[in-house]
């Protein structure tokens, strides 16, 4: 049985009243009227001059046809975006800087849920792949996906605040966009607030009965290792549950984030966002094991099996490279203005998140977790590993970011806050979990062969 | 000179490695082992070194990397610029993301054909070669291992492979 240490619950705790007070400073440097924007604007100008030109950039992407092609025209104004008169600029950036602790909170609250929804998908993966290595793993897994739950809720508190219009992130639940909006208008079947609720409801709840009934089949054959009778139940919950969850979490891809440019469109887009919730997961996994190695816990899981998880951390990392640029280049290639605003936005507007995160997914995995010997080596799989999760954070930050916040994007208190607040509760969360159960599921079939796993 | 081996015949690849295991605690000399397919760990377990054909490959792909780069280069941007979809080639670097797949596709194609050539001339293999081993069996289902009989106790060894799960044992007198 593993039990809670200090340092975990003292550390979870830190990260929780750090985040929780750059969240209020987040919140509370927020400009509350037009002339705060303006103090701002000032004296962002007067420090080198660098928002000025930003600011000549936005005033010259007021073009015919622009009208809707921003994504963060959603302030009441629309009609008289196009120039920019007066103080429309300024209530525009006061929008944008209101939505940006709200939009630092989507972002880590769905980073942190998105990485234990990843590894629910691994985790059922092994099952449903009858997988032999794996099963001293599977504990870690089932702790990790204790944060479903929490997070979930929160995630769906979040889309019911901006649904209830506390927050503005989404540009299609303004009744005045849309009213000006022919396009939003033909989605309103589907991008309409009481359906977009119920949906993530559903989608939550599909989930969340999984993660239950896997979580308690797997225990129960603990204590009720005669026959594979559990053993058989879990495989079959794992072979719905697959199915079900690519066609939930592509939707929900859709809805939570795609949805945020609510003009754009890819098809691939649930495979992306897939692509990185399971690194993510993978990747924790591959932490967490090491820790709990460590503290001195996992006696049986040996470097075969860290191998494992980091060729999956670096294979996964390939595979969402493949599919980032699958998306990008199509995009690039065929320059189709509707659906290349959403990278002209990211290259202009946010270079260095957008590439950045493209060296820290992909050159820098690739380097590092090429050569065999290092997959076993714990040290430099754990700095892959946070580089990993970074990047993916990015990756989430690019998405959502540019159609809230624009170009008043910046890493400030309420982004690194909310990225604290969420990381402490899911540590605690997840390995307060860990003591629920012993860490070596003690019934399933595969266990001998998974001690005894080399390559 | 002609030397002495035997030749033990096993079935199974697990009764082969816990075989291998043993005959290294007696220090046996193994010379060879013969199986239908790569049995994973044996190698380690003979003490084989490590192979370098995988620094062999990255070099390779490096090789098809900078390959694809030239070309598309000279062929794109020097030689013959063309204008696909409105983007009118003047820069590599801004035409890039068109050029990545053939990129991808030769890194791969440099790395895999040379690492089979290179695989084949570290072998000496080469078409029409004649096969080398001993026993048509090890390429169905027999595993063989060759151990080194010359100044050892024929009888005892025999004795010793028996016990090991050997199904079949010949002494071969092998010629170099």
């Amino acid at each position: 049985m593993y039990k809670l240490s200090k340092n975990i619950k003292s550390i979870s705790l830190a990260f929780i009243v750090l985040g929780l007070i750059g969240l209020v400073l987040g919140f509370s440097t927020t400009p509350h009227s037009i002339e705060d924007v303006k103090a701002l604007e000032a004296s962002h100008a007067s420090h080198g001059g660098v928002h000025e030109a930003t600011t000549d950039y936005h005033n010259g992407h007021a073009e015919p046809g622009h009208a809707h092609d921003d994504h963060n025209s959603h302030h009441s104004e629309v009609a008289s975006h196009g120039t920019h008169s007066g103080n429309a600029h300024y209530e525009h950036v006061l929008h944008q800087y209101q939505n940006k602790p709200w939009a630092a909170i989507y972002v880590a609250a769905f980073f942190f849920f998105m990485i234990a929804l990843g590894v629910l998908a691994f985790y059922a993966i092994q099952n449903a792949a009858q997988a032999g290595w794996s099963p001293i793993l599977f504990r870690v897994m089932e702790g990790i996906t204790a944060y479903l739950l929490p997070g979930g809720i929160i995630m769906f508190i979040l889309l019911a605040l901006s649904g209830f219009h506390i927050n503005h992130l989404f540009v299609w639940m303004d009744a005045d966009v849309v009213a000006h909006d022919e396009l939003l208008q033909g989605k309103q079947g589907w991008l309409n607030v009481p359906f977009f609720l119920i949906r993530a409801a559903i989608y939550l709840a599909l989930w969340n009965t999984y993660r239950y009934f896997a979580v308690k089949f797997s225990r129960n054959q603990d204590d009720d290792a005669q026959g594979n009778r559990w053993y058989k139940k879990s495989f079959k919950a794992a072979a719905i549950f697959l199915v079900v969850f690519i066609y939930t979490e592509s939707m929900m891809s859709w809805d939570w984030i795609m949805s945020f440019d609510p003009h754009w469109f890819s098809t691939l887009f649930g495979w992306y966002v897939f692509a990185s919730m399971f690194v993510s997961g993978i990747t924790v996994i591959a932490l967490i094991t090491i820790v709990l190695k460590s503290q001195g816990y996992l006696t049986k899981v040996n470097n075969s099996h860290i191998h494992d998880l980091a060729k999956f951390m670096f294979g996964i990392s390939i595979f969402w490279t493949y599919l980032w640029f699958s998306q990008f280049m199509l995009i690039w290639y065929s320059n189709i203005p509707e659906e290349v605003t959403y990278f002209i936005t990211r290259i202009n507007d946010f270079k260095l998140p957008f590439f950045g995160m493209v060296a820290m997914n992909f050159l820098f995995p690739v380097l590092v977790l090429i050569n065999t010997d290092f997959k076993r080596i714990n040290w430099l799989i754990v700095i892959a590993g946070i580089v990993i999760l970074l990047g993916h954070y990015l990756d989430i930050y690019n998405m959502v970011m540019p159609a809230t916040v624009g170009k008043s994007w910046f890493i400030g208190y309420a982004e690194i806050g909310a990225l604290f607040f969420f990381l402490g509760l899911f540590i605690y969360i997840v390995f307060n979990a860990l003591t629920k159960a012993s860490l070596e599921p003690k019934g399933n079939p595969y266990l001998e062969e998974s001690k005894h796993f080399h390559y | 000179m002609a030397s002495k081996v035997i030749h033990a015949y096993y079935l199974d690849d697990e009764v082969l490695m816990d075989a291998v295991k043993a005959l290294q605690i007696k220090h046996y000399h193994i010379e060879e082992v013969y199986t239908p397919f790569p049995v994973h760990g044996l190698d380690k377990l003979m003490g084989l070194p490590h192979t370098r054909l995988a620094i062999c490959s990255f070099l390779y792909g490096l090789v098809g990397l900078t390959v694809a780069v030239t070309m598309m280069n000279f062929i794109m941007i020097n030689d013959w610029p063309q204008n696909i979809g409105g983007k009118p080639s003047f820069s590599f670097l801004e035409n890039l993301p068109a050029f990545v797949p053939i990129m991808f596709e030769l890194t791969v194609f440099f790395a895999a054909h040379l690492m089979v050539i290179t695989f084949y001339m570290r072998s000496k293999l080469w078409p029409f070669k004649k096969a080398e081993n001993p026993d048509e069996r090890t390429t169905d289902d027999h595993f063989l291992v060759e151990v080194d009989a010359n100044g050892k106790d024929v009888e005892e060894l025999q004795a010793f492979l028996q016990k090991t799960g050997a199904v079949e044992i010949n002494l071969k007198d092998k010629a170099h």
